[in-house]
């Protein structure tokens, strides 16, 4: 067998806990092919297997993270423009430590320091939608090629829709405030310990920040999985209805979610048929916006900048989901 | 003197908060501890990422929950 398939399918997609998992419902007397015992092996195989590969993975990415605080990203992004500095922007949104809290403090950060607001734009919708963890999870849960592609997608719609908020002259859409904050330049260095520690830090607060999302998107996965008839969602969200991917995108937007949390739901869909564009389409629009995200940003940037950023990310998840579902075959 | 803690209210910022205040005590020195949870109040001080010390209006640490110890060498 090659080596490479069977270390992803043990130790990334866990064949041997889902088999474990199995081999427990049915010692406790339920059928793991009936409804409930396949309920029962999907929620606990699932909550398991997220949790240590989050705990792995938030270490691991936390570790490259530390060496790269919004202070040096800024840095390294001053006096850039153009579109390689939109992709700059982009892929350093995938690996800076970031949750929504900071997101604006970022923003005010970077705008006072004279950023283009398409830099920082690139920067603020990359930085949930794509980030190192959430994209092996995908390869753990879908496969490789879906996770890669993905990343593509998500770091086009961060980079065009970066140039085209910049392109619409709109510098003057940011609270008058944002002009005059300080400009501080003092991220520490870290000793190897420090970072460590850090990753340390990264892992107990995520956990403890997304485990609610995570047994309930695995809830709501199980309940899909096995009680909701295929024909029910095939209905609503099938790759025939030319609205499933608007359908997804406007109910994924207000949520508040984490990616760790919707990615089981995603699982469980794509199971029951649902287009892969049409989950995408979803995943991101919770991931890349949120009521509460839009209501901090509302206090620092003008209703039309707000509108604008709003109607272009919408846009591009849209244009994603449609885009994926045509193309879906290649990746299955 | 005014010690404030920078920070939306995360347990990293209360992390610091006690050890901003325990070296204080340790130091000898009466010490007012001051949450601040204003984002903009925050960005104010030019601050990217919490939570965030500042020792009488001025910024030394950011980022980093600091130990008592070396918060007591800022002092």
């Amino acid at each position: 067998m090659n080596i490479f398939v069977w270390l992803n399918d043990q130790l990334l997609r866990m064949q041997w806990l889902s088999d474990l998992v199995t081999a427990g419902v049915s010692a406790v007397g339920l059928d793991p092919a009936s409804r409930l015992g396949g309920s029962v092996q999907f929620f606990v195989y699932d909550v398991i297997k997220i949790f240590i590969l989050l705990s792995v993975l938030i270490f691991a990415i936390s570790y490259v993270q530390s060496f790269f605080p919004p202070e040096r990203t800024r840095r390294i992004l001053g006096g850039r423009s153009g579109i390689w500095a939109n992709t700059l922007a982009a892929l350093l949104g995938t690996i800076t430590p970031f949750c929504s809290c900071s997101s604006i403090p970022i923003f005010i950060g970077f705008t006072a320091a004279g950023l283009p607001l398409a830099i920082t734009f690139s920067f603020l919708i990359s930085s949930p939608l794509v980030d190192l963890a959430s994209v092996i999870l995908l390869a753990s849960i879908f496969s490789w090629p879906i996770a890669l592609a993905y990343v593509v997608v998500g770091l086009v719609v961060a980079v065009a829709g970066g140039t085209l908020i910049g392109r619409a002259g709109m510098e003057d859409q940011v609270a008058e405030f944002v002009h005059g904050v300080p400009v501080q330049d003092g991220d520490q260095d870290m000793t190897r310990s420090e970072r460590l520690g850090f990753a340390r830090e990264q892992v107990v607060e995520i956990v403890q920040r997304v485990w609610p999302y995570v047994l309930i998107g695995v809830g709501i996965g199980a309940a899909i999985h096995n009680w909701v008839p295929g024909e029910i969602i095939t209905m609503l969200l099938g790759q025939d209805n030319w609205w499933s991917v608007p359908v997804a995108t406007l109910v994924g937007i207000p949520m508040y979610a984490d990616i760790f949390g919707t990615l089981p739901i995603a699982e469980a869909l794509v199971g029951k048929g649902v287009g892969l564009g049409t989950v995408l389409a979803f995943m991101m629009a919770v991931t890349a916006l949120s009521l509460p995200s839009i209501i901090m940003l509302k206090r620092v940037v003008k209703m039309p900048l707000l509108v604008l950023f709003l109607t272009v990310v919408t846009v591009g998840i849209l244009g994603i989901g449609l885009i994926f579902n045509t193309i879906s075959d290649w990746f299955v | 003197m005014i010690i404030k803690i920078l920070g939306s209210g995360c347990k990293k910022c209360v992390a610091l908060g006690e050890n901003a205040k325990a070296a204080a005590k340790a130091a000898g020195k009466q010490a007012e501890i001051v949450k601040v949870t204003d984002f903009a109040e925050i960005a104010g001080y030019g601050v990217m990422s919490t939570p965030g010390l500042v020792i009488d209006e001025k910024l030394v640490s950011v980022g980093k929950v600091l130990t008592a110890e070396e918060i007591g060498k800022l002092l």
